[in-house]
């Protein structure tokens, strides 16, 4: 069974998604007003259940029809009002603290905090295919960039006591197909990405290391792995893969390696992905120009171990790790096999 | 010679019995009919969710393909939806309606029978895309482009829509005749503040119909037009929008919340005061909010959309508009319960399913707050927490109310009472899986779980919330095999009703269980919202203070 295999082909560390422990700023504003919403509805499920409860068991009794019937009240226009008012009340208050939040979330932030005008923002497109994300990275601070990455985005770590060290992210989002939906609980609620249409989202952090969250939005076959990684490095770090990431794939010295590298161009592989300085020009499945700098492969489903071993399981047989993914199985030859892993397991 | 006469048998041959519900016109039997179906599509619908919770019981689970998860989270709500949920409804509107208001029939008795025939047919046809090599996959709401030729390939797309359009014919013409019954058909002396309540909900009911019905028609014909005659209504790529097909269908999918709701709240304003032996509280408060729910509800649609991007402006009036709608389901709220207050309350089964939807409709209406809070929604959209939330409105709320309803009714329909043990088992059973199987589901969406995910990593915390579920779900399978077995069973077994099992007050409970065809031998002429009541009590009759 592939179950227990995929279980050895994935990292088991817990993951924090939850809504409730927030480390940034549309985060923490939907959060506090979260707390807000659960303490009046708690309030409002508290005081109507007790009512209904209380009636129930005081006012419970067998049916008799010799005993009479109780006193029939028709109603009462001062209680309706009364009843009426107080809900209309709560909603008044609670319609202004949403208006208040949602401005704080969905407002431009470079309008609202004039001090962003020092930080260095970095702006990435991100763009949605069936089953795996694209990142074109536009630019960070004054510097333009212009690379792809795919399913693992890199973010600077934030100072957000220091305006000159706030690196908030913007993100615009595109769809390549159908609608998906970017939703990572902990930095921002989520934002669709919907064929035809722009949409922007943006977050800021100061808490280094890896932030879980998955596409939100039916996408077809494979949704339930279209998932996401945020990985934020302290500043230094950040900088130093992107400046890997700038570069062309690395080329080998080494004769298996370029041996690979022949079989790669030759394969179909190159309709599909790229990999910068190659004649692999294909716009169809993710980058691999630096496919050795990420953590995983198949958009999240598995780990990339680094000895090859998992992208050689998933070339040979991707619709058993990620059933109706749109990556084929080739039937390469061992040879073959053995000479595009090395090949791909030598892009850092 | 003479030869003794043989006593004939009068059992009419079996198909006599088939060709009189075949070919019946009478709005009780096309009523029951309308139930009869919905069961059927209940259990099936039931069944495709137990493959899907028990796919979901582990992460990584491979019980089911993902190509299979999806079409069974497809068929599961467009099933419930369009051939449980409203046709029970109808169904139980066309049993009562009419006896309710004191007429021998619905206004138009053959439109009636078409209506229901082209409803089944509606659902076969979507059925039948199971033997064309696979079910729809792509979502009840079914969000275009998945819609198009590009991504849905096979003709279970067609299917789909052909099916809904149908049954949506179906749909409108009942609303139709609800409207020409309710407004053109009441006894003598009941004007229209004097309809009984469940009548006033199916009128407004059907009014909703009316509005919301036609829009998405019209997006299921621009689909089939996309998919058959190379038209680009919702294929972004070749200038047409896939966010239209959003606004399209919610425009419909709001309204339609409410038009599975509005009979609900109906039935338990009919249940609540005959089992507290009270009068309703503040019958024309709740009537007005009745058509309050419907106004307001035609205009917060995309509430549905906060995820898409829309502007702050857009955001906020949906968002404020939704939280509108709390205020007169609350006062529907605090009415029933001042009708219980200082009532003597007898817990016979249709009440004890009628407490189960007040206990539990008021938790799917505080998390429906929360999710008009829009940047709340934000988080929430698309998560397992919206999964739970529609599932304790359409469980804790329609379905409690409908098994209310059919609890009440049934011994007027079949002139035989249903056991009260059964009855009760299945509601305690209901009760308990209902709260374990979609308490959880919120939890595992402020986890961060999506919804529509065939597997999940084991690493995520979400495992322990999915077992819950599955196992809610195992609890409340054989409660619904307890009700059909005791609808069934109990035409045999069930003791005699007599006319009046529930000592009720509307014009129902006048005439015989059964109601002969004609319902009535002569239209009673009513004064007030009880007329039963003031035949009882002829010393202090209702009309004195209406």
């Amino acid at each position: 069974m592939h179950h227990s295999l995929l279980l050895a082909l994935n990292d088991v560390s817990p993951q924090n998604l939850s809504i409730f422990d927030p480390a940034s700023p549309p985060a923490e504003a939907i959060h506090q007003l979260s707390m807000l919403v659960l303490a009046i509805t708690g309030g409002i499920f508290l005081v109507v259940e007790g009512i209904l409860i209380y009636s129930l068991v005081r006012f419970r009794s067998p049916h008799n029809p010799r005993n009479g019937e109780p006193p029939q009240v028709y109603g009462s226009q001062p209680i309706e009002i009364a009843w009426t008012a107080a809900p209309a009340l709560i909603v008044f208050v609670l319609a202004l603290v949403i208006v208040r939040t949602e401005w704080e979330v969905r407002g431009d932030p470079e309008k609202l905090q004039p001090e962003l005008k020092e930080s260095k923002p970095l702006r990435v497109t991100a763009i949605g295919h069936q089953w795996w994300w694209e990142y074109v990275y536009e630019s960070f601070g004054d510097e333009k960039l212009d690379f792809l990455t795919a399913n693992e985005l890199h973010v600077p770590a934030s100072n957000r006591q220091v305006p000159s060290e706030r690196r908030p992210v913007y993100l615009t989002l595109k769809s390549a197909d159908v609608n998906h939906s970017f939703w990572v609980p902990r930095l921002a609620g989520k934002t669709d990405l919907i064929p035809g249409r722009t949409n922007t989202m943006w977050f800021e952090t100061s808490q280094t290391g890896i932030f879980f969250g998955q596409c939100a939005e039916y996408c077809g076959t494979q949704h339930a792995n279209m998932l996401l990684r945020v990985s934020v490095d302290p500043p230094e770090q950040f900088e130093k893969w992107l400046d890997n990431e700038r570069k062309n794939a690395f080329e080998s010295d080494d004769a298996a390696i370029r041996k690979g590298k022949q079989v790669f161009l030759a394969q179909s592989c190159v309709n599909c992905h790229r990999v910068s300085g190659t004649s692999a020009r294909g716009k169809v499945g993710p980058d691999l120009t630096h496919l050795m700098g990420r953590a995983t492969l198949a958009g999240g489903t598995i780990d990339n171990d680094r000895k090859g071993e998992n992208l050689r399981r998933w070339i040979e047989d991707p619709q058993t790790i990620k059933p109706g993914c749109l990556m084929p199985a080739f039937g390469l030859s061992a040879s073959d096999l053995d000479g595009v892993v090395r090949y791909l397991s030598s892009l850092e | 010679m003479s030869v003794a006469e043989q006593p004939r048998v009068e059992t009419p041959p079996w198909t006599a019995t088939l060709n009189e519900w075949a070919a019946t016109v009478d709005h009780k039997k096309i009523g029951l009919l309308y139930i009869g179906m919905s069961v059927v599509f209940l259990v099936v619908a039931g069944v495709e969710a137990l493959l899907m919770r028990w796919q979901l019981i582990v992460p990584r689970n491979t019980f089911l393909s993902p190509q299979i998860f999806n079409q069974m989270f497809t068929m599961h709500g467009t099933t419930m939806v369009f051939f449980v949920g409203m046709p029970i409804l109808i169904g139980i509107g066309n049993f009562a309606v009419p006896l309710q208001i004191g007429a021998r029939d619905m206004a138009f008795p053959r439109l009636n029978a078409l209506g229901f025939w082209v409803t089944l047919f509606g659902g076969l046809l979507v059925y039948f895309s199971f033997l064309t090599g696979g079910a729809p996959d792509f979502g009840w709401f079914a969000y275009a482009p998945l819609t198009e030729k590009t991504f849905a390939r096979g003709p279970a797309a067609d299917l789909w829509a052909l099916g809904l359009i149908v049954s949506g014919i179906g749909t409108v013409t009942a609303a139709v005749n609800f409207v020409a019954t309710i407004l053109g058909m009441r006894a003598p002396g009941m004007s229209l503040w004097k309809i009984p309540f469940f009548s006033w909900t199916i009128l407004w009911t059907s009014v909703q119909i009316l509005l919301a019905l036609p829009p998405l028609t019209a997006a299921l014909i621009m689909v089939v037009f996309d998919r058959q005659l190379g038209a680009h209504f919702f294929d972004a790529q070749t200038g047409g929008s896939s966010y239209l097909w959003q606004h399209m269908f919610w425009f419909f999918g709001h309204p339609e919340v409410y038009i599975l709701i509005l009979p609900g709240f109906g039935m338990i304003a009919e249940i609540v005061p005959v089992f507290s032996r009270k009068v309703l509280f503040g019958y024309e408060f709740m009537a007005a909010a009745t058509m309050a729910i419907v106004f307001i509800s035609m205009g917060v649609w995309a509430h549905h959309m906060f995820c898409v991007g829309m502007n702050r402006t857009l955001d906020l009036y949906f968002a404020g508009a939704s939280l509108l709608v709390s205020i007169p389901t609350g006062i529907k709220m605090f009415n029933w319960l001042a009708t219980m207050y200082g009532g003597r309350i007898w817990l016979a089964s249709p009440m004890l399913f009628a407490c189960g939807f007040l206990s539990m409709f008021l938790i799917g209406g505080l998390t429906g707050i929360m999710l008009a809070a829009a940047p709340f929604d934000f988080q929430l959209s698309d998560s397992y927490f919206v999964v739970g939330h529609f599932h304790w409105v359409l469980i804790g709320g329609t379905l409690f109310a409908t098994f209310a309803g059919l609890h009440y009714w049934y011994p007027k329909a079949t002139g035989r009472m249903l056991s009260e043990r059964i009855a009760r088992w299945q509601f305690f059973l209901l009760f308990v899986g209902f709260i374990v199987t979609f308490g959880p589901m919120h939890i595992a969406g402020m986890l961060g779980m999506p919804r529509r995910i065939y597997t999940y990593d084991a690493n995520r915390g979400w495992d322990i919330w999915n077992q819950l579920a599955t196992v809610g779900g195992l609890i409340q399978a054989p409660s619904y095999l307890l009700f059909v077995y005791n609808i069934i069973a109990s035409l045999w077994k069930g003791r005699p009703a007599g006319d009046n099992p529930w000592d009720a007050w509307t014009l129902e409970w006048a005439t015989t269980s059964p109601p002969p065809s004609y319902n009535f031998e002569e239209i009673p002429t009513v004064h007030s919202r009880r007329p039963l009541w003031d035949l009882r009590h002829p010393d202090d009759p209702d009309w004195q203070y209406e």
